[in-house]
């Protein structure tokens, strides 16, 4: 094992070697392979229908791999007893239990302090008693999370939590994340669509094509990430480039896209 | 809420205009609560009419002041009583029997693919068969005795809560059910949590429609045969050509559906009250 340990972290390492999904005669994941170190936060992009959901899905142990493996910490994933938590787009919270029971869902014993603690660290305390359906999208998609990191995951996968948010809501949600992952340091997998997201989150973003890992860029930048910094833009380019399959493309060309790129982000 | 309404513009306001507004808006208030009655009073007043005035014989329809007497006599001497009871409870033991019955096939069928396989399409065939049909052999096996009615409405009310069970559970939200397991959910604790209360809009639709049957085979058990119940009051009374007693008991039939309705209505608005339809 040549994987470094982040300092103070309560995440797992992730190898995955070889793996592959195939539906059918449709191969959606072809022998990928994929180191994450300990407490890392790695952003996931990729054309629509690449196969990240497919990727996210099988580390979380809801579907089987055709052919590989995904080990944590050196062991088999589904073996080492690493509390594993897929959040999803679509905040699937149960719309007959109360906030705080969402929260508190498949936790037993005096789980309810708990579950208050962790909707005040999401800021919804007061939202306890309501309906899920009483709830605007991002306050959902907060309770979501809520009830992911109640179980004090060592690795947290989010599909596309944000995608249906509105622009400001989404900036929220992100600072929300990063603080929540900076505090618990669990090792984070997220997929988005927006590229200006996983640049503003993640220590690396990979790009998935080809059921591989087509680019596997470092961010580092220093954190709290401002958009309009320098380095910024640069990176996030460079991954859109990349994701346009244009690789010659450089920055001062950008000026004659038919299309702004920051109107390209949303159509990943 | 109108009360309120009429007290906060009464206190705004002192001019004499401002009156005028209050009382003007305090009377469209009471029309529109008066208005869906009308027509039904007005009904009833021309009924009245065209009975004491002859136009209507009263073996043909009594007026009503004599079905309400009719009522009160027979409420006064407990017969009403005692047939209202009997007739409720053969509709509530025979729905409890079918629904019950129905909800267990619709479980089983729901839940496991085996159950489907065994089950289904016989329930399916059977639910086929109209229940008033089957009269002449309820008859020849209960003879006209207490089970031929509560046989008759156990039958009724059991397809639609079985058919509904049914649908309600394999319509639960898949990815409710995945996120469900992920969280640790198996077994007694997933069915109580998600399957059940997922499907349970569509099993109180199913419970209505039972209730529905329920009233309308009953009706039609104890008008064939019986010696009890609010059918038996009415073909007794038809014996005796007592008009008033036989209107009064298809009034009762009314109540009591209206009544079982609002019952269910109220049980949804409890367990649904989660549902944006009820908030
Ligand atoms: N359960 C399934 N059965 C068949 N095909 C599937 C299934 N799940 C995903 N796919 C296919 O796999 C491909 C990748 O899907 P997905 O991982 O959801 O993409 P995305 O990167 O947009 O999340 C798509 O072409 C999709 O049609
Ligand atoms: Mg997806």
């Amino acid at each position: 094992m040549t994987q470094t340990t982040l300092e103070g972290t309560a995440g797992v390492a992730l190898a995955i070697r070889g793996l592959a999904k195939r539906f059918g005669a449709q191969t959606v994941l072809a022998a990928l392979d994929l180191d994450i170190r300990a407490g890392e936060f790695v952003a996931i992009v990729g054309r629509s229908g690449c196969g990240k959901s497919t990727l996210l899905r099988l580390v979380a142990g809801l579907d089987r791999a055709s052919d590989g493996r995904i080990d944590a910490d050196g062991a088999a994933l589904a073996d080492s007893g690493a509390d594993t938590r897929l959040m999803f787009q679509d905040a699937r919270l149960l719309p007959w239990k109360s906030v705080l029971a969402n929260v508190g869902l498949g936790l037993s014993g005096d789980w309810q302090p708990r579950a208050r603690a962790a909707l005040a660290e999401v800021g919804l305390a007061e939202h306890a008693g309501k309906w899920p359906s009483q709830l605007s999208g991002g306050q959902r998609q907060r309770v979501a999370l809520a009830r992911a990191l109640i179980h004090e995951p060592q690795l947290l996968l989010l599909d596309e939590p944000l995608g249906a948010l509105d622009a400001l809501t989404r900036i929220e949600m992100q600072q929300l994340i990063e603080r929540l992952w900076l505090r618990h340091r669990c090792t984070v997998l997220l997929v988005t669509h927006d590229v200006e997201e996983a640049v503003a989150l993640a220590d690396r973003v990979l790009l998935i094509e080809d059921g591989r890992v087509g680019l596997d860029l470092p961010v580092p930048l220093p954190r709290p990430r401002a958009r309009g910094a320098a380095g910024f833009g640069a990176i996030e380019e460079q991954v859109l480039a990349r994701v346009l399959r244009q690789p010659e493309l450089v920055t001062p060309l950008v000026d004659e896209l038919p299309i702004a790129p920051g109107a390209l982000r949303w159509a990943l | 809420m109108a009360s309120t309404h009429i007290l906060q513009a009464g206190l705004g306001q002192t001019s004499a205009s401002g009156e005028r507004g209050v009382f003007a808006r305090a009377g469209a208030v009471l029309l529109r609560r008066l208005a869906p009655w009308a027509a039904p009073a007005l009904l009833i007043l021309a009924w009245q009419w065209a009975a004491t005035h002859g136009l209507i014989g009263s073996r043909i329809l009594p007026p009503p002041l004599e079905v309400l007497k009719a009522g009160v006599t027979l409420a006064e001497n407990g017969e009403l009583w005692t047939h209202l009871k009997i007739s409720f409870w053969r509709a509530l033991i025979g729905f409890a029997l079918g629904g019950g019955l129905g909800l267990l096939l619709g479980l089983i069928t729901g839940l496991s693919r085996r159950g489907e396989l065994l089950l289904d399409t016989s329930v399916q065939m059977i639910r086929n068969i109209p229940p008033l049909a089957l009269i002449p052999l309820v008859i020849l096996w209960f003879g006209i005795d207490e089970a031929a009615k509560l046989f008759l409405v156990a039958f009724g009310t059991l397809f639609p809560v079985y058919i509904n069970t049914y649908h309600g559970i394999r319509s639960v939200d898949a990815g409710l059910v995945e996120m469900a397991r992920s969280y640790g959910l198996r077994g007694w604790p997933l069915f109580r949590d998600v399957i059940l209360p997922g499907a349970l809009p569509s099993i109180l639709v199913g419970v209505r429609f039972a209730i529905g049957f329920a009233w309308i085979l009953l009706i039609v058990a104890e008008t064939i045969s019986a010696s009890s119940g609010i059918g038996y009051l009415a073909m007794n009374a038809r014996e005796f050509l007592q008009t008033d007693v036989v209107v009064l008991a298809i009034l009762l039939y009314a109540v009591l559906g209206k009544l079982s309705d609002w019952a269910a209505r109220w049980v949804e608005r409890i367990w649904l009250r989660w549902h944006p339809a009820y908030q």
